[in-house]
């Protein structure tokens, strides 16, 4: 048969707008896709390592000077651009390559990259003995191993034979991670709790002498026992002491790729790696490596090396507990709302007013949450139940529990409007079944109606730690800081820190993106961080999900 | 077609329903409630107009009549159903055991529990079959097992269900057809051991074998409880009631006997209604 049909019955028949709807689908799709793609994708290849590129970089009316550095972007600059700067394309070809190595070593040169054109670039070689070295401090040292030294001893050298060198070398670096982290243990541990144990020692004298109560007996008793805590901290002293002697022990010479010889302390070194002569293999398990470090190690160097565990920790804490303040909440008022308020005026101006408390910028909560919760209600606190510690603010300043329920209130309506619709979708012959049964109302309500409204909640908890997971800007008034110092939940009492600031995600991005010394550095950071909430987000999610659909299944609506 | 072959064709015949042939006298009834001048109103508008008649005990009762006159509304009455309707004024009296059900100090639950309800649908909860029927004895604060474990065998038997659910008691009732659903339902009720048991067209939504189930059910349970049912199909009020009564536009038209009510009924729009003049 032949298709013969006018543009009018083509209409009409219903395809353009199928067209159409699953063209706006595959949109959506291919950008959310697009999306994480990118990110990924950008922020993944930064774990890899990298192969070292030796070369020797002359530009035109310059002495020839020598490169060592891993590429870690390239770009393509205009003919014109590099006019401005006296500088010609090769061949007078309309762009040139820029590279970008990383070069580090900032300690000798002042920077840890370097801007190169391509096309003066020669020599390009990949030598094997290049080594890279991250350190805790000025970034990575890229050069070639030259002795190695237990305490004053040359006990290796590359030159008589490097195999054996590069071996020791090793294991002196791996020696140091283990002392570097019982020292760790120590202060963030035992010592932590002995000056947290003092601080509430010096608060609780604080609050005696207060009220007038500081007797001779108890003063002697707190004399008593802070001699006891020094004590035991001189203890703890001595072990550290003469763990950074053994920490410190140990050298090694290194030279640069200009052939200047370095001493670098092992104690620095975190990680030394050879990338050029790295098997598949090593290199896989480098990555794994360097990204069990991104996930589960403190942040170093401003936010650009190390880990983001602090601002892991304190994303998902922070949701859990604005998801514990919020659910109860906006449940109570939804039920009052829609089973218990006579239904009129009143409530449906109340409706419009929390539907509308869902369009107000976040960071109008945050002011809010600065002036209302940490001002005012947190500075009451303070002189209500910490009057020892001022002036220093306990709840007097923004914090984790002020963030929370900051976010609480921001995500309220979404929990408000999700559960009154599972209310309203429970039919009525189930409540008039219980009621007919003798049941009262509040019965009614607790053994059928909520259970059976469960499914509803949780897609409002869903719908609100999306939200919250990704807030930022309420958050940077009310709690969120660029490094804290310890994570708010511990083993000291009373274990969560409700009262400490914490790291987050969102902020973090934020921070390393915008705020650090290092640009280049930071930048594959900002990809890699911003996956990973992505991920948390999406974990977050998952888990509601899969509570809800539990709940489904178990309460599975009637057909009516 | 003319009226006198419409009007046997359609009028209903007694004499195969197999039933048993009574003496029923309802002025030696004893009434299980007793209904005086009960006007009801949405708003501005009457749907009862004094509404003035005794429910008999352990009889079944069947009340009749064209849709919206009002026999739903009425026995939501019965059970004070009709309070969680806005705007829904009740006067006059419903006397249980001497007691106006609609004084202030009446218990609505306890009131609940003593004259019981079955709907349309079968609504029974989103629980396991045994939680469904156990929900009233645990409103009522039964916390022994064994007493709630035999009072489930006892409600499911008596609902004719036991046969059928005793090996998966514990999954969920969704599972069950409609029919059984409905069996279950008046299991439910019946298990919190109503005075009154007020059935509101329990048949409509099932398939004609479950109907059968139902009536069947419903002959077996007077024996015990005290039954009003409200059914548009006259066939089966015919079949399981004892007494009728026939409500129209708000007002009980012609309140007696059954079987003297479809043979013999004394007023003419009963008569035409019957006969499938209208309705």
């Amino acid at each position: 048969m032949i298709m013969n049909v006018s543009f009018k019955e083509w209409v009409k028949s219903g395809s353009p707008f199928i067209w159409l709807n699953a063209g706006a689908v595959a949109i959506s799709i291919i950008m959310v896709i697009g999306l994480i793609g990118f990110i990924a994708a950008k922020g993944l290849v930064h774990f890899w390592p990298g192969e070292i590129m030796a070369a020797e970089y002359t530009l035109p009316g310059n002495e020839p000077s020598k490169v060592l550095g891993q590429v870690s972007d390239s770009e393509m600059v205009s003919a014109i651009q590099l006019k401005a700067i006296g500088l010609k394309t090769k061949d007078d070809a309309e762009e040139a390559e820029r590279i970008l190595i990383k070069v580090g070593n900032r300690d000798v040169y002042g920077g840890d990259f370097r801007w190169v054109l391509d096309h003066h670039l020669s020599n390009k070689t990949y030598p094997e003995k290049a080594m890279a070295v991250e350190r805790r401090e000025w970034g990575n040292f890229y050069g070639y191993l030259d002795k190695v030294y237990e305490g004053h001893d040359l006990v290796a050298d590359v030159a008589q034979d490097d195999e054996k060198a590069w071996q020791h070398f090793q294991s002196l670096v791996s020696r140091a991670l283990d002392i570097h982290e019982s020292i760790m243990d120590i202060q963030k541990g035992e010592i932590g709790s002995i000056n947290y144990e003092l601080e509430r020692l010096r608060l609780k004298e604080r609050a005696y002498e207060l009220e007038d109560e500081l007797t001779d007996a108890r003063k002697q008793d707190f004399v008593e026992r802070r001699a006891e805590l020094n004590k035991e901290y001189e203890v703890h002293q001595v072990t550290l002491s003469k763990l950074y002697t053994d920490l410190k022990r140990d050298h090694f010479t290194a030279k640069e790729m200009g052939g200047q010889v370095v001493e670098i302390h092992i104690s620095e070194v975190v990680r030394a790696f050879r990338p050029n002569s790295m098997s598949i293999a090593e290199k896989i398990a480098h990555y794994f490596s360097k990204m069990g470090e991104f996930l589960g190690d403190d942040p170093r160097e401003a936010n650009t090396e190390g880990g983001v565990f602090p601002a892991i920790f304190g994303t998902v804490l922070m949701v859990i507990l604005m998801a514990i303040m919020v659910t109860p909440l906006g449940v109570v008022a939804a039920v009052y709302l829609r089973e218990y308020a006579k239904q009129g005026f009143v409530t449906n101006v109340i409706r419009v007013a929390v539907n509308n408390l869902a369009g107000v910028p976040s960071i109008v909560y945050g002011v809010f949450g600065l002036g209302f919760f940490v001002y005012f209600l947190g500075g009451t606190i303070d002189e209500l139940f910490f009057p020892e510690a001022l002036p220093a603010p306990t709840f007097g300043t923004s914090g984790l529990m002020w963030a929370s329920i900051t976010l609480a209130l921001l995500t309220l309506p979404v929990v408000i409007v999700a559960t009154e619709e599972g209310l309203a979708r429970i039919p009525r012959m189930i409540r008039e079944g219980s009621l007919a049964l003798g049941a009262t109302k509040w019965e009614t309500l607790t053994k059928v109606i909520l259970p059976m409204a469960s499914p509803a909640m949780m897609t409002g908890v869903i719908l609100a730690v999306a939200r919250a997971a990704g807030e930022v800007a309420p958050l940077m008034l009310v709690g969120v800081v660029k490094l804290a110092p310890s994570l708010p939940l511990d083993t000291n009492y009373p274990f969560l820190h409700l009262d400490q600031k914490f790291m987050h995600l969102g902020f973090h991005i934020y921070d390393v993106g915008f705020q650090s010394p290092n640009v280049e550095a930071a930048r594959p950071l900002v990809y890699a961080t911003a996956f990973l909430l992505v991920l948390v987000i999406a974990l977050l999610n998952l888990s509601a999900i899969a509570i809800r659909n539990h709940l489904r299944e178990k309460y599975k609506a009637l057909e009516m | 077609m003319n009226d006198t072959a419409e009007k046997k064709c359609r009028s209903i015949d007694m004499s195969n329903m197999g039933r048993e042939t009574r003496h029923l006298d309802l002025a030696s009834e004893i009434p299980a409630l007793t209904v005086k001048d009960l006007r009801l109103s949405y708003g501005e508008k009457e749907a009862l107009h004094g509404i003035d008649m005794i429910i008999p005990k352990k009889r079944v009762t069947a009340f009749i009549g064209p849709s919206g006159c009002g026999k739903s509304t009425l026995l939501r009455c019965f059970n004070r159903m009709n309070d969680l309707v806005d705007g829904c004024e009740i006067k006059g009296q419903i006397l249980l055991d001497d007691q106006n059900i609609y004084e202030k100090s009446v218990d609505v639950a306890e009131l609940r529990r003593r004259v019981g309800m079955v709907f349309q649908k079968p609504n029974p909860f989103p629980k396991s079959i045994y939680e469904n029927v156990a929900y009233g004895l645990r409103i009522q604060g039964i916390k022994k097992k064994r007493q709630i474990d035999e009072t489930v065998e006892w409600a499911l038997k008596s609902a004719a269900l036991w046969e059928e659910v005793k090996d998966r008691l514990h999954e969920s009732a969704l599972g069950m057809s409609g029919g059984q659903q409905q069996r279950l339902v008046i299991a439910r009720t019946i298990a919190v051991k109503p005075e009154v048991l007020l059935l509101d067209e329990p048949a409509s939504a099932l398939d004609p074998i479950s109907t059968l189930k139902i009536e069947e059910l419903i002959h077996e349970l007077k024996n015990d409880f005290t039954i009003a049912i409200v059914t548009h199909n006259m066939q089966q009020a015919a079949r399981v009631s004892d007494y009728t009564a026939f409500m129209y536009m708000g007002d009980m038209i012609e309140f007696g006997d059954t079987d003297q009510l479809f043979t013999n009924p004394t007023k003419k729009q009963t008569e035409d209604y019957i006969t499938g003049r209208y309705g």
